[in-house]
């Protein structure tokens, strides 16, 4: 087994105006549970998506677990997007079938075992579970395959804490340890201990990519910390805004 | 949960110190099996491989040892735990002068202090 599972060299993305990735190099090992961060409007969700295999890249090579995304790597690869994508009118059973039908490593038990204790019935609707019931189901889902690499974009921006917990609690006793976690978020403080090491996007590039433990020892701050930090704004302070 | 981590240090550091603590104290009695790094890691909020790490460590000042039979099991070595509990206490004996210190009291007021703290324990 190669110890490599994420390889992107010279990755480039724009949208049309600047660019949100640039020559942006990075290479993740097996086996670990690591922090995407960095503020609103990096590329944390670009980044993600073209691991996903969802966005193409304007330049640059992406490969993740030896393959150009595409079939191959979408098998090996569970993605939580940032927002709900199943249709309402669905039961919690149609959201298994449909995994079932999809992952061929899909463990059916084991989401049927964590909705049972998220109080979710197989009758129930979509559309009647409250937000953070869906994200929680969702993230049953996917963290029920078993996928070489987890992408979970922000799995905790719209929940309670008691839910966050309970998030954070389902991704470390359901990830087995040769399986990669890629987490972004910006709630860096609830979930920092959880992390092995931490990427932090900064102007299209990675600006930091290195262990929780090594930044406390060398830095003598938390990762949180760091970041306040690192992206330290003054509301009225520079910049030149011409509206006319 | 009294897994208190702080801040500032690295976590694998902390969770190391609180396991010591925990086999000092006896929480975890000599002799007696640890629980495995998965339920240690639930437990306390934290990576897996981060408790892995601070068990290695537990594991390398012989506090701990693994062998492939029975896991892990804590020592029941009585010597070395003596010496370590001495250890802590002198710690917490010196902080307490740090501090009483910072408060402007002497050396011989301080001591003062204990005794009449452990009089009142008395009473």
């Amino acid at each position: 087994m190669s110890d490599t599972l994420i390889q992107c060299t010279d990755l480039c993305k724009s949208y049309g105006a600047g660019p949100v990735l640039s020559h942006l190099n990075l290479t993740l090992g097996a086996g670990r549970i690591v922090g995407l961060l960095g503020p609103n409007g990096t590329g944390k969700t670009t980044l993600i998506k073209i691991l996903a295999g969802l966005l193409q890249p304007t330049s640059g090579q992406v490969l993740v677990d030896g393959c150009v995304p595409g079939p191959e790597s979408k098998a090996v690869v569970s993605y939580l997007p940032d927002r709900m994508y199943f249709a309402d009118w669905m039961k919690a059973k149609d959201l298994l079938d449909l995994f079932e039908d999809f992952y061929r490593d899909f463990d059916r038990e084991k989401a049927e075992r964590m909705c049972a204790s998220l109080g979710i019935t197989p009758d129930q609707r979509v559309k009647t579970m409250s937000k953070g019931t869906r994200e929680k189901m969702q993230l049953a889902l996917v963290m029920s395959r078993r996928a070489k690499l987890y992408l979970l974009d922000e799995p905790i921006a719209g929940v309670d804490p008691a839910a966050r917990d309970f998030i954070m609690n389902t991704i470390l006793t359901n990830y087995s340890s040769d399986g990669t976690l890629l987490i972004s978020t910006h709630l860096i403080g609830d979930i920092e201990r959880v992390l092995d090491e931490v990427i932090i996007l900064k102007d299209a590039d990675v600006a930091l990519h290195d262990s929780v433990d090594n930044i406390r020892q060398n830095r003598g701050m938390s990762v949180d910390a760091l970041f306040r930090e690192m992206f330290r704004m003054d509301p009225l302070e520079g910049g030149y805004f011409d509206a006319r | 949960m009294d897994w208190q981590l702080s801040e500032e240090r690295p976590i694998f550091q902390q969770l190391y110190e609180e396991m010591c603590r925990r086999i000092l104290t006896g929480r975890y009695p000599p002799g007696s099996r640890m629980p495995s790094v998965r339920e240690l890691a639930a437990e306390a909020g934290v990576n897996p491989n981060t408790m892995q790490r601070a068990l290695q460590q537990l594991d390398g000042a012989g506090l701990t040892e693994s062998t492939r039979a029975d896991g892990r099991t804590v020592t029941a070595d009585e010597t070395l735990t003596r010496r370590l509990r001495q250890e802590l206490a002198g710690g917490a004996a010196r902080r307490f002068f740090c501090e009483t210190a910072a408060l402007g009291f002497s050396r011989a007021e301080a001591k003062e202090l204990i005794l009449r703290e452990e009089d009142g324990h008395h009473e």
